[in-house]
């Protein structure tokens, strides 16, 4: 079942075209990856997902009545705004205390519930925001470089939670990160974005597309580190704009 | 007891703090205290134009100020920062307004009144506008809280929850200019911004959650209007002024409190 399509989605802003031809779907259940290099347009792609701008062209579709569990890339709090963890969540629906409960246990941070929210540390924050994202029973957990300065361990373990966050609710993941080797491993599928879709399929597969090579170029320790083997033909593909290519030997 | 003007005073001071309080805090979480004095020096403007059409001056600030409030927001984002957007409209509208003015022929204006205030001379009409406006702001507050609260720390939350955030914003600029039309015959248009954030600032190292935040700086407002106006009719000082300067003290006073707490926490 489909949740989310695009049918030749562009994003123009004035003096650029954020993203042109995308044609994107993700289905009940599913776990897709969206990689891309900086600018690539990953971000407005998400926006216009869940509807925060609108496509210039083409359509976007949702599912009717689809739920989506938002995390975003990063969320500053005003020092002078004061709230606790708990209100946070209650935010905009107000839910009980065991319903926050439930989902601060979910993304592992039972304790956070009294905590100030500008006292929490990057990774406690953004546990917040995945069990603040759960509170909805979402169709769709979207993921906006939620592992953005976590370190190594600390991101590992925060998409083994959202593994398990899947598996107990059964909802789709839509992740956007560049850490490709702990994200790939537990994709269904990867797309790779550089103002329109380059390649996309399994993770095997993108990462041993010439087009995903030459984005990233074989030097990432992170595509490496899943496909051991080395490509040595020739990475040249024929998009008509330039990449950003990395060298390969 | 309306007859004395003094009761009036405090009656009007009372409502414009009470109101003020939780607004004002949007206006510092939102990083909107620049904005509150534009819309506020703006309503000079709408108080000549009042005069000129014959119209209240009531409704000439609120018209003035909704305009401006939602000029600032289209303007902002279009190539120049929003400060100095704010800077242009802020001043060039007070400018315009006191330009404007002086066109009045055969209207005297008593320009002090306006831009300081003139509590000790509401009328009763003027306290149920405080109070009939107040209770408009506190109840669309009251209202949209939650949507409010979740526009104010990410659009994007908001958003994927089904909320609007321009819309937020919109309820936020219309409950800033019924504050200003109020409140300019209380603290005049000068003072009006710092009604809007002292309490607010004042409020937040006393409070945990942003309810109890508003709920504080609803205090602190209506302290430092009755407070200030009890001082003023003491010292024989200017009431608008004297009624910021109580709220300052409760700034100081808490903002103290703050920091004994942080060395010590």
């Amino acid at each position: 079942m489909r949740l989310i399509t695009t049918k030749g989605l562009a994003v123009r802003h004035p003096g650029h075209v954020a993203l042109h031809d995308v044609d994107f779907h993700i289905d009940r259940g599913e776990i897709v990856t969206i990689v891309g290099p900086n600018g690539s347009g990953k971000t407005t792609l998400l926006r216009a997902l869940i509807g925060a701008i609108k496509p210039s062209d083409g359509m976007v579709e949702r599912m009717a009545g689809l739920r989506i569990g938002y995390v975003p890339q990063k969320l500053h709090i005003e020092p002078t705004l004061p709230i606790t963890v708990e209100r946070f969540l209650s935010l905009p629906n107000r839910v009980t205390r065991a319903q926050s409960q439930t989902a601060l246990e979910r993304a592992g941070v039972p304790n956070l519930g009294k905590r100030q929210m500008t006292s929490l540390s990057g990774g406690q924050f953004q546990r917040v925001l995945l069990a603040r994202a759960t509170l909805s029973d979402p169709d769709l957990l979207i993921l906006d470089e939620a592992t953005q300065g976590l370190d190594q361990p600390g991101s590992a373990a925060f998409y083994r939670q959202i593994e398990a966050i899947r598996r107990d609710m059964g909802c789709a993941v839509l992740l956007v990160s560049h850490e490709l080797h702990v994200v790939m491993s537990a994709s269904d599928r990867v797309v790779c974005l550089n103002g329109h879709v380059c390649c996309h399929g399994a993770p095997d597969v993108v990462a041993s597309a010439p087009e995903y090579r030459a984005l990233f170029g074989s030097g990432t320790g992170g595509a490496l580190a899943l496909y051991r083997h080395d490509h040595h033909h020739n990475h040249d593909h024929d998009h008509p704009h330039p990449h950003t290519h990395e060298e390969v030997e | 007891m309306l007859d004395d003007f003094l009761v009036r005073a405090a009656l009007a001071g009372l409502g414009v703090g009470l109101a003020a309080g939780p607004l004002g805090c949007f206006v510092v979480w939102r990083r909107m205290a620049y904005f509150g004095d534009a819309t506020a020096h703006a309503a000079i403007l709408g108080v000549a134009l009042a005069l000129f059409f014959n119209v209240s001056v009531f409704a000439g600030v609120l018209v003035i100020s909704i305009l401006v409030a939602s000029l600032v927001s289209t303007l902002s984002g279009r190539g120049l920062g929003i400060d100095t957007v704010l800077g242009v409209l802020a001043h060039s509208a007070l400018a315009v307004g006191l330009v404007a003015v002086s066109f009045l022929e055969g209207v005297r204006v008593d320009l002090m009144a306006y831009l300081f205030g003139d509590i000790l001379a509401v009328s009763r009409m003027d306290v149920l506008l405080v109070w009939l406006g107040g209770a408009g702001v506190i109840g669309l507050l009251m209202w949209r809280w939650s949507a409010l609260l979740i526009a104010t720390l990410s659009p994007d939350l908001a958003q994927a929850g089904g909320i609007r955030p321009e819309r937020e914003q919109l309820i936020l600029t219309l409950a800033l200019a019924i504050v200003v039309a109020v409140a300019i015959k209380v603290v005049g248009a000068l003072l009006i911004a710092a009604m809007l954030i002292i309490p607010a600032a004042a409020a937040r190292p006393l409070a945990q959650t942003p309810g109890r935040m508003a709920l504080i700086a609803s205090a602190i407002g209506g302290l430092s209007a009755l407070g200030g106006l009890g001082a003023a009719w003491q010292f024989d000082t200017p009431a608008g002024p004297t009624i910021v300067c109580a709220a300052a003290l409760i700034f100081a006073a808490s903002a103290a409190v703050g920091l004994m707490r942080h060395r010590l926490g």
